[in-house]
């Protein structure tokens, strides 16, 4: 199971006259980690939405595995977003239901498992992300940490190509905030996929990145390792990262 | 001063006449899903559980209440005409016509829409509704239409039993001040309802239901990003609803009269 290349060409997106991205080209390989930085409010999950189609570009391409996904249908689209995963930044857990049944969820509506199988996976998952115990629990009672290991075995239980990450460590203390940045590391390892983390978390980063961009202004100021980064004299970067 | 109070009262217009302009966006949008199968039988019978249990105690008291004040107030009228005879069927009319549909609609509009406001704001609002979305999960399918068509089904029944209850509490309030039994009372309600006046306010409440799913679900839908727009999803949303129900009573009991002449 390789990942999914990722191609973004020019990409502008306002909302009304608010300019949010004005021309970002970046691209992510086949099974690298490539990471995201930029201030809050520059336009990061709208990238991250914008390359999945939730949000309608103004302008630009994008390709997923070599795909034209503007030009997809729907049924097409929805074909595609079988192999994504997507973190969101609060987990986005469905709330209604329990752990099993988020877990369930986009296996049971898109494929066709038996419940054998359905049951087998959601473990796994659950075993993957060290929360088998919260099996039966409703996302409410859920710690900050907790709710992201969740939201994270929901997004790989499908086994996706590529998965994005939208601030994985936002909002936790130090120390999850470790602990979620290496079993993102861990799972990328094991499951190959192609990854794009979007973060302001230098520790995490340092963690994950395989490469690095910095999104500013509505484009990318910035494209390299994440050594070339963090050492750059580039006035911006340097108040970035102190 | 004056000024101002008018920007703001054109900018309530201004809102309301957008409202229209989306509902009908959404509305299409549910008719253009709802005649494409499979339907998710196991969400819709979900939601119609949950928002029977929701409101059936609040409608069942209203209901007895209606028809037990409702007696009340007509009896000296009644007795003024020498017409008491009448009064089972005045008040039975009434209710089935009029009181009973439009009384619970509003009811269930300010106890479910403003609830389904606020939980599909909330999904917008966490992401749920985007999550559902790119695992390629139809999210409108699943959260929108099973909700209108329940909605649109439970009423009718709530209406029905609400009807029911407050024949019920007339009787109340006749047994109190006259001699009446049960079984002329009841014989005398069922002699004078007619189909014009059963089917047409039953038919309404289809109507009027399917009002109170599309509102809530499409203020909930739609809500703006922040806490904020949550609480506004659920209260715009019980105040449109409300308001969309009183003007489409007034056009079907037009058209009621229209089709059924006197
Ligand atoms: N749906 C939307 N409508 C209008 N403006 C939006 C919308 N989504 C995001 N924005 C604006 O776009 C900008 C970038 O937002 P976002 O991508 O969330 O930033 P971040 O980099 O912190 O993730 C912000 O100024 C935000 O207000
Ligand atoms: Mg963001």
């Amino acid at each position: 199971m390789a990942g999914l290349k990722v191609e973004m060409k020019n990409i502008r997106k306002s909302f009304e006259d608010f300019k949010v991205l004005d021309g970002v080209t970046l691209h992510a390989d086949c099974g690298e980690n490539l990471v995201i930085f930029g201030k809050s409010g520059t336009g990061k999950s709208v990238l991250l939405k914008c390359l999945v189609r939730l949000l309608d570009v103004d302008g630009g391409e994008i390709y997923v595995g070599g795909v034209d996904t503007l030009s997809l249908n729907l049924k097409e689209l929805n074909e595609l977003r079988k192999d994504l995963g997507f973190l969101f930044q609060g987990a986005a857990l469905y709330d209604s239901m329990s752990v099993r049944e988020n877990l369930e969820f986009p296996l049971i509506r898109n494929f066709k498992f038996s419940q054998k199988e359905v049951d087998e996976k959601v473990f796994k998952a659950l075993e993957r992300v060290s929360l088998s115990e919260a099996l039966d629990k409703m996302p409410s009672e859920l710690s900050g940490g907790m709710r992201k290991r969740i939201g994270l075995a929901r997004s790989i239980i499908t086994e996706p190509k590529l998965m994005l990450y939208d601030e994985p460590t936002t909002g936790l203390d130090p120390i999850t905030a470790k602990e979620i940045s290496k079993l993102i590391i861990d799972l990328q390892t094991e499951l190959k996929m192609t990854s794009i983390v979007v973060t302001h978390d230098l520790l995490c980063a340092k963690i994950i990145a395989d490469r690095a961009v910095m999104l500013k202004d509505g484009g990318i100021i910035f494209e390299g390792n994440l050594e070339d980064m963090t050492s750059s004299n580039d006035p911006f970067l340097k108040n970035f990262f102190n | 001063m004056s000024d101002k109070k008018q920007t703001v009262s054109g900018k309530r217009f201004g809102e309301f006449f957008s409202n229209i302009g989306g509902l009908t966006n959404f509305s299409m949008m549910f008719f253009k899903n709802f005649l494409i199968p499979p339907y998710d039988f196991k969400e819709i019978k979900k939601h119609m559980d949950e928002l029977g249990v929701k409101t059936l105690p609040i409608v069942s008291i209203t209901g007895i209440i209606i028809g037990f004040v409702l007696a009340l107030q007509s009896l000296p009228v009644m007795v003024r005409f020498g017409a008491e005879a009448f009064l089972p069927a005045t008040v039975a009319i009434s209710v089935c016509r009029e009181l009973g549909p439009v009384i619970t609609a509003l009811i269930f509009a300010g106890r479910v829409s403003s609830g389904i406001g606020a939980e599909l704001g909330s999904m917008r609002v966490t992401e749920q509704i985007d999550a559902m979305e790119v695992s390629a999960i139809n999210p409108f399918r699943y959260l929108v239409v099973t909700r209108i068509i329940a909605c649109t089904l439970i009423l009718p029944l709530l209406t029905v039993f609400v009807d029911f209850l407050a024949l019920l509490g007339a009787y109340v309030a006749l047994m109190l001040s006259q001699n009446l039994t049960f079984e002329y009372y009841m014989g005398s309600v069922f002699s004078s309802l007619t189909f014009v006046d059963v089917m047409p306010g039953l038919l309404k409440t289809f109507v009027f239901g399917f009002i109170v799913g599309v509102v809530g679900s499409y203020k909930g839908y739609t809500a703006d990003k922040g806490t904020e727009g949550v609480g506004k999803a659920s209260t715009t949303s019980v105040v449109l609803s409300s308001l969309l129900i009183l003007l489409f009573d007034m056009v079907l009991v037009k058209v009621t009269v229209w089709l059924w002449p006197v």
